[in-house]
């Protein structure tokens, strides 16, 4: 089992090498010339990049990088978006804003997940089973930014109960900054709802219906006791996974809907950073080593956990 | 038991002797054969949800084939003609479609200075623009006691009787030509000039200050209480005829002092005049029709039926191209991985662990920084949707393949001497027909909905003057959400529509092919 952690863990960060340096090539053949713009000191700037190396050879600034970028987190200083500022404070000081708010939505909506999409499963093919899968089909499809302009529109300038952006400042846990940031929870909850939903039901249905659970019932356990004993426990088991990846995905939050609803988070500071021209390079290439790391690492926590939560799968194993 | 004894004291009688003499047939079968894909739509027709999804997505295709082909509008000619930038943020409206929110109008709050100008364009124009008056006049809520306070109403007012008048410049042939028309057809376009040359506003033609508040008389002629405004037209003599207009105004009625229907501007060679026009009426002399605009105009006054058409097509149309290329790049792929196994598969998946592993934000922005300017915006989208794309469908033929490769057929196959190429693409590929169309019919749902999100967040810019697509759409009505939402809502019904008939109809699809699957979601 260790081995095979080790092997994918290793495996993952050849992977996102190769990944890191292919950007970083692509990004540096790009033209990067500052733009002229009144009371800016162009042969200043011109000094502050030679003494960076901007002006090395390529194979030399990629060390340069490796070793200060990936194994010092120094990313530079953004030239553009917010200029003359630390890439990787900038993006210390925006996290907390994105996690927090997919971390609110992750709260609320798992629970109602689970309940809808088991209330679902034991309904099977009642009316009640019916409306759930309807909605679920209806919110799986409609895209998220539709759910935010409906709720921005009805909810913050129709009926006026949440302010239509989220509140400035760093005051996280205050009750009017968690007012604020109501609309794009809802926003960000329906999809998640539905997603899991609809996988919890069809878990669910396909180990109610399996044998094991007909010979607890003749065993004398009641309907409860085998549900929540017996196929609960094993519906769970693809089910978590599932949970446990939104969980690490949720630190790439949503750029559309953090966009929309004015929160100050990472997914902005991507749209800000290719936006500019020319682009923030060093915010560019720090953003993609984050999604893509977030990436691959909820794809192999998810492969993992298989192991971890169920021990009849062995990891690994060739057969 | 009873059965089995039955069975053993079967009388003679039963049984009919074989004729040895002829040759015995089986009999010929009656119903007509079944083949794999006739089977597959029986069972999706007899889906339901799925047929109708099939239906909405096929009335959504043709939507976007037909209008942009049919319907000439200020869309297509939008280079030549820039007159449609003075229909902006004109809400939908359909004859006959009123009760269904389609009627035109909106409700807003106005001060009373405003309540006076849209009750001069009522007068001036006969186009009465207020449909109901809602609550007024009140009170500014927020009158905090000094002075005098505002008062406001809250109306229904048409949108397109509310556009009033504008004023423009045109030529003496020009001038000659809406004349022309107005005679006619009898509708008033042209009205007459004003004297306060430094009221900026077309549509103030009464006595008022320079920020709009009329000087009302204070008499009521009409009686319907409300006071009459005083109005400030422009006269001339009989005798000087260039500004006059042979179809006039009521209010022109004075022989010896006629109105004056324009402004000269210009050299004396190349004679212009300043016309105050009817915006609804204008629109009619140039383009032949009342204005109507089914899904209403955008704030640049685009047309947003045929907008939202022709922007559905490019998103089809690519997403269509894209899944052909998957499937096309995919299926050999896969074939080849799945084939082959071993070290071939080892590498070749590692090559496509690489590529599915950046993400696809990042690709994209890579692909429109390096190739926009050289190829154009809309071919770096689809490079960067082809890159990486084709790896789920690559992922799925590759396990169709490691099921079929070890059956005996193949192995018969093999023995008679079919080679590896005949082998992958004869006989495996047919056995993963089912999986690959239901694979290659749910990456166009997934294309569009990616291609909206990027336009939207401006990463790719398909925006010109002869392209859109519903993603520009949405982020161009996104400003307007809160005053104008029909803008932003239409695209919004379209894509959603389009995405939940599109996983329907891929539900129905999988369900056909593959029965066994068939609940799992």
């Amino acid at each position: 089992m260790i081995k095979y952690v080790i092997k994918r863990i290793l495996l993952m960060l050849m992977v996102f090498m190769i990944i890191i340096s292919m950007c970083f090539v692509l990004v540096k053949l790009l033209p990067d010339k500052p733009a002229e713009q009144f009371g800016k000191d162009m042969e200043l700037i011109k000094m502050r990049r030679e003494l960076l190396g901007y002006n090395k050879p390529l194979i030399q600034q990629y060390f340069i990088f490796v070793q200060r970028s990936l194994l010092g987190m120094d990313w530079g200083i953004s030239e553009t978006l917010y200029p003359m500022s630390d890439v990787w404070g900038k993006f210390m000081e925006k996290m907390p804003a994105t996690v927090i708010v997919n971390l609110y939505t992750m709260i609320f909506s798992v629970p109602l997940g689970l309940m809808f999409g088991i209330y679902a499963a034991l309904k099977k093919n009642k009316w009640q089973d019916h409306v759930i899968s309807t909605a679920v089909m209806v919110f799986v499809s409609v895209p998220s930014y539709v759910y935010a302009f409906l709720i921005q529109y009805w909810l913050c300038f129709k009926w006026k109960i949440f302010p239509p952006q989220m509140d400035a400042g760093y005051d996280y846990l205050s009750w009017s900054m968690f007012k604020s940031m109501v609309p794009a929870i809802l926003a960000l909850g329906f999809g998640t709802i539905a997603g899991l939903t609809r996988y919890v039901r069809a878990e669910l249905t396909e180990v109610l219906t399996s044998d094991y659970l007909l010979l607890a019932r003749t065993k004398g356990l009641s309907r409860a006791q085998t549900t929540v004993r017996h196929a609960l426990r094993n519906a769970m088991v693809p089910v978590f996974p599932m949970i446990l990846g939104e969980f690490i995905g949720i630190m790439s939050g949503s750029l559309i809907i953090e966009g929309i609803f004015g929160i100050p988070g990472v997914g902005p500071l991507y749209v800000g950073a290719v936006g500019t021209t020319p682009p923030d390079y060093n915010f560019f290439m720090l953003l993609t080593a984050f999604y893509t790391i977030i990436g691959l690492t909820s794809g192999i926590v998810v492969d993992l956990s298989y192991g971890f939560i169920d021990p009849r799968i062995r990891m690994g194993s060739k057969k | 038991m009873s059965e089995k004894t039955k069975y053993e004291q079967l009388p003679a009688s039963a049984f009919e002797r074989v004729p040895m003499e002829g040759r015995m047939h089986d009999k010929k079968l009656e119903s007509k054969p079944v083949g794999y894909f006739r089977d597959a739509f029986n069972r999706f027709c007899r889906n339901k949800s799925s047929v109708v999804a099939a239906i909405i997505i096929l009335m959504l295709v043709l939507y976007s084939i037909v209008v942009p082909w049919l319907c000439q509008n200020n869309y297509t000619r939008a280079l030549t003609d820039t007159m449609y930038l003075n229909y902006g943020k004109l809400p939908p409206k359909v004859e006959g479609l009123e009760w269904m929110g389609f009627s035109g109008t909106e409700v807003i709050t106005v001060n009373e200075n405003d309540f006076y100008k849209l009750r001069a364009i009522a007068d001036e124009t006969g186009l009465d623009p207020i449909v109901e008056i809602i609550a007024g006049p009140y009170q500014d809520p927020s009158f905090n006691g000094k002075g005098k306070a505002t008062m406001y109403y809250d109306l229904r007012v048409d949108e397109y009787y509310r556009m009033g008048m504008m004023y423009m410049t045109v030529t003496q042939q020009e001038y000659d030509a809406i004349q022309a028309w107005q005679d006619e057809h009898q509708i008033q376009i042209i009205f007459p000039a004003i004297t306060d040359s430094k009221q900026s506003d077309a549509n103030i033609w009464y006595k008022a200050d320079k920020k709009g508040k009329p000087t009302l008389s204070k008499v009521d002629k009409d009686g319907d209480g409300f006071l009459e405004l005083t109005n400030i037209y422009k006269t001339t003599t009989p005798t000087d005829t260039s500004y006059h207009s042979t179809m006039r105004i009521a209010a022109d009625n004075d022989p010896e002092k006629p109105l004056a229907y324009a402004r000269k501007t210009g050299t004396s060679s190349a004679p212009g005049y300043v016309i105050r026009v009817s915006k609804y009426n204008y629109f009619q002399y140039r383009y032949g029709f009342e204005p109507a605009f089914v899904f209403g105009t955008n704030a640049n006054g685009q047309d947003i039926f045929t907008r939202l058409a022709s922007g559905a097509r490019f998103s089809f149309l690519l997403a269509i191209g894209i899944s052909a290329i998957n499937l096309f790049i995919g299926a050999i792929y896969g074939a080849i991985e799945g084939y082959y196994g071993g070290a071939v598969d080892l590498v070749m998946e590692r090559v496509s662990d690489v590529l599915s592993g950046v993400p696809f934000m990042v690709v994209t922005t890579l692909f429109q920084l390096h190739l926009a300017k050289q190829v154009g915006p809309v071919w770096s989208l689809l490079f960067a949707f082809v890159l990486t794309g084709w790896i789920g469908m690559a992922a799925r033929v590759r396990m169709q393949f490691y099921r079929f490769k070890g059956q005996e057929y193949i192995l018969a196959a093999r023995t008679l001497g079919a080679g590896d190429f005949r082998l992958m693409f004869k006989h495996i590929f047919p056995n993963s027909l089912g999986t690959i169309i239901t694979g290659t019919v749910l990456v166009i749902p997934g294309v569009i909905f990616s291609e909206s999100s990027l336009t939207y967040l401006g990463i790719v810019n398909l925006e010109s003057s002869t392209r859109t697509s519903v993603g520009t759409m949405l982020a161009n009505g996104r400003g307007y959400l809160s005053t104008d939402p029909y803008i932003i809502l239409f695209p919004a019904l379209f894509i959603s529509l389009l995405e939940i008939s599109f996983n329907l109809f891929g539900n129905g699809l999988r369900d056909a092919f593959n029965p066994s699957l068939r609940g799992t979601e």
